[in-house]
């Protein structure tokens, strides 16, 4: 029972990454009615962001010499290297969009497609070529240590971190998509973008503030992942990426919830046959998966379905 | 081309009379016309799929890791042993413990699971009995009919590994089929590497170097050929209904998935066949080594040579195989800054830029289109 629990929690910390970075796809899904291959690798980038920005926050908020002890000025060094990373890859979400989607949006799907993974493959070769190729071990930003008090259950203090951090992700992204105006903008233009162009939404605004939200969440999975598994390198991100593009699927493309839904429902059962299964089966299931709900459920736990006009 | 026959024959004439010299090229230059070769084939049959048929696979170097592993099995002479029934109780056995913490959950589908791992175990022993039959009856055979054999084998097997992934997946479109085509290579990817008989992650070495010029551009002739004619047939004709507009050729009665299943198995049969050809080169093959970066090497050679542009795309495999060796002495050039030749040493930094661009500027490829080079192949090739 204890395993099983210990299981769960650790299927939760590896499903919230995957929830934040498939939010990002199904996001732009949603606008742009295509898979942006590059966004596992945006989340790479975030990774290393916070890996170069670390030191420079570490300057203006000196940290404390105990590295072991919670402090005001390490969860303030924490937050900032998290949002200072979200906001350049947001940044990087916007050129990309801007230098290389925006031009291709009239051609075919497999045009932009293409391009995508394009984008993809130099995101990660240039990353090697800037970066170096070997991995690097990603500062300590949070002390880490087990809770105390909950008997035989291990849970890490940075375990408990992501999970927090990616709920307040979620409920702000949930307040920006429902309340604001740009939100509804958004929810706009994935229904029907004519319309909402004619109701005087900005599009190209929007998808590139689309874009940058996304991206944005990518980031942070990415620190988050990082302060639990500070082992960094330029191709992280492809299987992740590929993960929560399942995820993406899986939750019903196009659907917030069902991203969040597929996430945690593919970090839990990756974490489960890795625990109970063989671990060589570690990359499979996720494919397993795609496979099957394409072929059973194409729309996805929570999509609607959608009837193909002529 | 007016006599594909003629066409066909006077190449594989030609290319008997250059393998005669094969011993006296430089191994250097050998190394490049061999590789050209097989890139060759991969191309021309991904072509088959992404170019004619419309259809995006990024899983063609999965199939090549099944032919490659194939025929190696075949010419090694490497037979598996069967799965037995006690295995299936094992897992049965374990899921119907009520130790286990998933047991109420899984107990009601014990029997289900059961029959369906009895079912997949009959299946896969059915297969793996063929397997050790042909690979027992092949060890018998003199060198070069064996490795023909051998080929064809990883051909074959490709082509069943094609049908078992089209079928399911050829009903989805466009960005799904790409990522569930690249899933289906990581699988494959993955089961080579815990299946323990064929090397497992620690790969397979092959003895004999069987590989030579005149099998290879046999192969390479034979592809085009096939490829030409399907294209002008009445399957050619299904594929670009299918390419152009899906919604219309279905409702004139076309079936559309039968004729992605027949570009897809095709493609993968060759694919295969380029694998065994590569692996008896190598002499030494890897799982790692037919990842996804291998895929989209030949997605880059069909998107260069434009989709659907048989001709162009032998010009692509031909340029993109000796791009990286221009580039690599290029990178040794020491008159270049450092950071430029370190970027010129890491193609895949180049291909993506290259992809990019020619989305942006020349989605049709490079050799597509008005230039009179492309006007005179077609000429040839759709006459």
């Amino acid at each position: 029972m204890t395993e099983f629990l210990q299981q769960l929690i650790n299927g939760l910390s590896l499903g919230s990454i995957y929830a934040l970075i498939a939010l990002g796809y199904t996001m732009v899904y949603g606008v742009l009615k295509f898979i942006n291959f590059a966004h596992g690798d945006v989340y790479m980038v975030g990774a290393f962001a916070g890996y170069y920005l670390a030191p420079w926050v570490w300057k203006v908020i000196p940290q404390g010499k105990d590295a072991t002890a919670f402090s005001w000025s390490t969860s303030a060094g924490a937050f900032a290297v998290l949002l200072l990373s979200m906001a350049l890859c947001a940044a990087l979400g916007i050129l990309i969009e801007k230098l290389v989607y925006k031009p291709l949006r009239s051609r075919p799907r497999l045009t932009v497609l293409i391009t995508a993974i394009g984008v993809s493959i130099f995101l990660e070769n240039f990353g090697q070529y800037l970066f170096g190729a070997d991995p690097k071990s990603f500062p300590e930003i949070l002390p880490d240590r087990a809770i105390e008090g909950l008997g035989d259950l291990t849970v890490m203090v940075n375990q408990a971190v992501v999970l927090v951090v990616t709920l307040i992700l979620l409920v702000v992204l949930r307040f920006i998509v429902m309340k604001t105006k740009m939100g509804t903008a958004m929810r706009a233009l994935s229904f029907n973008p004519t319309a909402a162009s004619l109701m005087g939404v900005n599009n190209d605004v929007i998808i590139s503030f689309t874009f940058g939200l996304g991206s944005a969440l990518a980031a942070a999975a990415g620190i988050l992942n990082a302060i639990n598994y500070p082992s960094i390198d330029p191709l992280m991100g492809i299987l992740p990426g590929i993960k929560a593009f399942v995820a993406a699927v899986l939750g019903g493309i196009g659907n917030l919830g069902g991203a969040v839904l597929g996430g945690i429902i593919l970090g839990v059962l990756e974490t489960l046959v890795v625990g109970y299964v063989s671990p060589m089966y570690r990359d499979a299931i996720a494919f397993a998966v795609l496979i099957l709900i394409l072929l059973f459920k194409p729309n996805g736990l929570l999509g609607r379905a959608e009837k193909e006009k002529v | 081309m007016h006599r594909p026959k003629t066409w066909l024959l006077l190449f594989v004439l030609l290319i008997a009379a250059c393998a005669q010299v094969q011993d006296k090229i430089n191994p250097y230059y050998f190394d490049i016309l061999i590789t050209i070769g097989i890139n060759i084939v991969l191309g021309v049959s991904l072509n088959l799929v992404n170019g004619y048929t419309g259809q995006f696979s990024l899983g063609h170097a999965g199939f090549m890791a099944v032919g490659a592993y194939a025929a190696a099995a075949a010419s090694i002479g490497i037979t598996f042993t069967y799965f037995d029934a006690p295995s299936a109780n094992a897992i049965l056995a374990y899921l119907a413990d009520p130790d286990q913490m998933l047991f109420f959950i899984v107990r009601p589908l014990a029997w289900l699971i059961h029959f369906g791992i009895w079912a997949f175990l009959a299946i896969m022993n059915a297969i793996l009995f063929i397997h050790n039959e042909v690979v027992s009856h092949l060890q018998l055979l003199p060198r070069i009919p064996q490795f023909v054999g051998a080929l064809c084998y990883g051909g074959g097997i490709a082509a069943l590994a094609g049908f078992a992934v089209g079928v399911p997946s050829l009903r989805l479109k466009g960005d799904y089929l790409a990522i569930v085509t690249l899933g289906f290579g990581e699988i494959i990817r993955v089961v080579i590497q815990n299946t323990e008989a064929v090397g497992g992650s620690r790969g397979l070495s092959i003895p004999s170097r069987e590989t030579g010029l005149f099998g290879t551009y046999l192969a390479v002739a034979l592809t085009v050929y096939v490829v030409v004619l399907l294209v002008h047939s009445t399957y050619g004709r299904g594929f670009l209904t299918v390419r152009d507009d899906e919604i219309a050729a279905e409702a004139m009665g076309i079936n559309t998935t039968k004729y992605k299943v027949i570009a897809f198995v095709v493609a993968a049969f060759f694919a295969g066949v380029a694998g065994g050809l590569y692996a008896h080169f190598k002499q030494f093959i890897h799982p790692e080594g037919f990842g996804f970066l291998r895929s989209v090497d030949i997605v880059v050679i069909v998107i260069l040579g434009g989709m659907g542009n048989t001709p162009g795309v032998i010009l692509a495999a031909i340029l993109l195989t000796i791009l990286p060796e221009g580039l690599r002495a290029l990178a040794g050039w020491d008159v270049l800054p450092m950071s430029v030749r370190e970027i010129v040493q890491n193609r895949m930094i180049l291909y993506s830029l290259l992809l990019i661009g020619l989305m942006l500027t020349r989605p049709q490829g490079l050799f597509s289109g008005g230039g009179k080079i492309t006007k005179w192949l077609k000429g040839r090739a759709s006459a």
